[in-house]
């Protein structure tokens, strides 16, 4: 029996308490919306471009960041993988399809977005943030939340990854 | 795999059954993402049609449903026509200016140097003068009283670093001890005249009457009387000239004509106009270059038209705006920009009244212009008074707004309308709450992809910070050249300039008002009639 991949739904059903399951289904969900959200938000607003965020960059790979930003070519081909990497993330947790491949792609989406403004001391930004940050911020977390439903997927228990596998089991014998 | 088979068949039996319910089981649990979905996708469209009908019944109220998304329509030649050859007389930090609008620069303006905001800034410059528009014209003379400009000028003649360059076919310009040597030249067809003040109607006079067309800087005229002067030899000598003011080359302004022109602010009675600097270069107090002297500046020629002749004195060449023997002020310096940005949006030309007030308060450093200077300018046929505040001793942003009964409307980089609190037009909308009169009615950001009528917190800050703008497309657009642009293009096809002769006179004697004002300490009056200042 390989690990992880082909667990009965009764093995899983093991593996979490229902308030358990529950806690990290209703996690995976609000993530997956918060990232649907935003991607749509940004592709419906003709205005949006990630160049204010990246020109404010002062930490690692600065450089780069500014580079970006001032290319219009690399600028859109950046904005592009911002919204549509975010609403198929969304769209993948919501729907707990490639879960744990959302996941990881979700964390590093989140590891540039820290990277490029991190709250440090001596650091700060035009646009005032909600909130007072030192070096953990809301970015930090939600990267943590997306660490954890790592840990502990669920895709297979609520999730499209449950039909796939299992077809794929069916298939198997 | 995973349950291993025991051969019972029995077991198998209800295996089998188990795994049938646990399968719809699974189904439904993997499916019960969907509810999560359409509860996603009808808030959003809840949300998207609310903001949609927000926005249209915004536009529509305000008449502009469709028009003030389009972008302005600027003809442009797509192939630049004949060979210009332009003479510079003035090669100081505007002339310098000026002449990069054309297309030539000198070759440390490619130097790179100072910390990283100061170098990505740089670099844009740089970029922005390559990525201009080649006008195909030459730079053929230079006249300068001081050597290092002049020698200075000669180089930028001879840089192929420039749009449309690189054919390495550059002759240089020729350098002109006297100006009037310039204006005789069959070489020279337009000049561009970025003397002090006191020079500048008798320098244009005769060049209009040599046939040459002419850019000229501002303030127009250093005194009242040179502007009748200049004017009538300007009209009669039909030659093509621009007056120096290069703000309403910017989008915004284009805008904010369409939004007066659409009665959107309602009546406007005040229009507040300012000048905040706070450094001895903002003061005009500038550098004195090392090899300056007596043998490498023609004083003689300097002074020329100045009404008091004093000896040789580097303070004065170059710090001249400091005195009204040379310059005009904050009046003909500063004022006459804001003036003639207010005149392009509402066309009210010159004031029936004017009071100035004002003093030395900060930099007294030897200069008799005012570093703090006020003056208030009636137009009591329009029911409209223009304000004009200026310090050199402080810094805070002001800037300038157009005052309606309806809705307010401040004009910069950006373009941000206002609808007032307590607006009639708008009263209605206000109290059902379509209009949040703590956002703005609808904001303009040049190079944006219309009207945002709903602006984001974030939105709007990165606007006020210029960030927008310098970002959008990566092109920096020079207003300076798109004015000295409008000027060749109209040499070009025989049309007016956007600040023609008559721009000129409204804004030349509008700031000899105020200056007038401030020297006598009495309200002056225009007279219609009899054409003078009283």
């Amino acid at each position: 029996m390989k690990k992880g991949d082909s667990l009965t739904h009764s093995e899983q059903a093991r593996k979490y308490s229902t308030f358990q399951a529950f806690m990290l289904v209703f996690l995976r969900m609000l993530i997956g919306w918060h990232f649907l959200y935003e991607g749509i938000a940004k592709l419906l607003n003709p205005y949006w471009t990630s160049a204010g965020y990246l020109s404010e960059t002062k930490w690692l790979f600065s450089g780069l960041f500014t580079a970006v930003a001032d290319n219009p070519a690399l600028l859109k081909v950046m904005d592009f993988l911002n919204i549509w990497g975010q609403i198929t993330i969304g769209l993948a947790l919501i729907t707990g399809l490639l879960t744990s491949w959302a996941c990881v792609a979700g964390i590093l989406l989140l590891l540039i977005y820290y990277v490029c403004n991190p709250p440090f001391v001596g650091y700060s930004y035009t646009v005032p943030s909600e909130g007072s940050y030192l070096i953990v911020n809301k970015i930090l977390i939600e990267m943590a939340a997306l660490g954890t439903l790592l840990a502990f997927p669920t895709g297979k228990i609520v999730g499209l990854d449950g039909l796939i596998f299992k077809k794929r089991r069916k298939m198997e014998r | 795999m995973d349950q291993e088979n025991d051969g019972k068949g029995k077991k198998e039996n209800s295996q089998l059954k188990n795994e049938v319910n646990t399968g719809r089981r699974d189904v439904l649990k993997a499916l019960s993402s969907l509810p999560v979905l359409g509860a996603f996708f009808y808030g959003l469209t809840r949300k998207r049609s609310w903001d949609a009908e927000r926005k249209k019944s915004l536009l529509e109220e305000l008449g502009l449903e469709g028009e003030l998304d389009t972008g302005r329509v600027k003809t442009s030649l797509t192939r630049p026509g004949a060979l210009i050859r332009i003479g510079i007389i003035g090669y100081g930090g505007r002339g310098e200016h000026l002449v990069r609008g054309a297309g030539f620069a000198h070759q440390d303006f490619f130097q790179i140097q100072g910390n990283k905001a100061t170098r990505d800034w740089r670099q844009r410059e740089v970029k922005g003068l390559l990525d201009q528009e080649d006008l195909n014209v030459m730079l053929t003379g230079v006249c300068d009283v001081f050597d290092v400009r002049a020698e200075r000028g000669l180089a930028a003649s001879l840089n192929d670093r420039r749009p449309g360059g690189g054919a390495g076919n550059l002759k240089g310009a020729k350098r002109y001890r006297n100006y009037k040597e310039m204006l005789e030249s069959k070489d020279i067809d337009a000049v561009i005249i970025a003397t002090p003040d006191h020079w500048h109607a008798r320098m244009a006079i005769d060049a209009v009457n040599s046939g040459k067309h002419v850019y000229l800087e501002k303030c127009m005229t250093r005194t009242e009387e040179e502007v009748y002067a200049l004017t009538d030899a300007v009209t009669k000598s039909g030659m093509v000239f621009q007056l120096g003011h290069q703000n309403p080359q910017q989008e915004t302004f284009w805008r904010a004509k369409q939004v007066v022109d659409k009665n959107i602010l309602g009546k406007i009675t005040l229009v507040e106009t300012t000048t905040n600097r706070n450094s001895p270069n903002g003061a005009w107090v500038y550098g004195i270059h090392k090899d300056a002297s007596p043998q490498t500046i023609d004083w003689e020629q300097f002074q020329g038209p100045a009404p008091h002749n004093v000896p040789f004195n580097l303070e004065r060449f170059f710090r001249w705006r400091c005195w009204y023997d040379y310059g005009t002020g904050l009046s003909g310096d500063l004022f006459s920009h804001e003036f003639d940005a207010v005149n392009q949006i509402l066309g009210m030309g010159i004031p029936k009244a004017v009071m100035s007030s004002g003093g030395i308060y900060f930099f007294k450093d030897g200069r008799d212009v005012p570093d703090l200077f006020q003056t208030v300018c009636e137009y009591p046929d329009r029911d409209l008074t223009l304000v004009y505040s200026a310090t050199l001793a402080n810094s805070r942003g002001r800037g300038r707004v157009f005052m309606g009964h309806d809705a307010s409307m401040e004009v910069g980089n950006s373009l941000t309308v206002n609808a007032d609190y307590d607006s009639t037009r708008f009263e209605d909308m206000i109290k059902a709450g379509v209009i949040d009169t703590s956002l703005p009615l609808f904001s303009y950001y040049p190079g944006s992809k219309g009207i945002d009528t709903i602006t984001s917190a974030t939105e709007k800050y990165f606007a006020t910070k210029g960030l927008m703008y310098t970002y959008r497309g990566g092109r920096h657009v020079d207003i300076t050249h798109l004015h000295v642009k409008e000027w060749i293009d109209c040499i070009r096809t025989g049309e007016k300039p956007s600040c023609d002769i008559n721009r000129g006179f409204e804004e030349a004697i509008t700031c000899h008002m105020a200056t007038k004002s401030y020297l006598e300490g009495r309200r002056v009056e225009w007279d219609p009639v009899q054409n003078k200042i009283v």
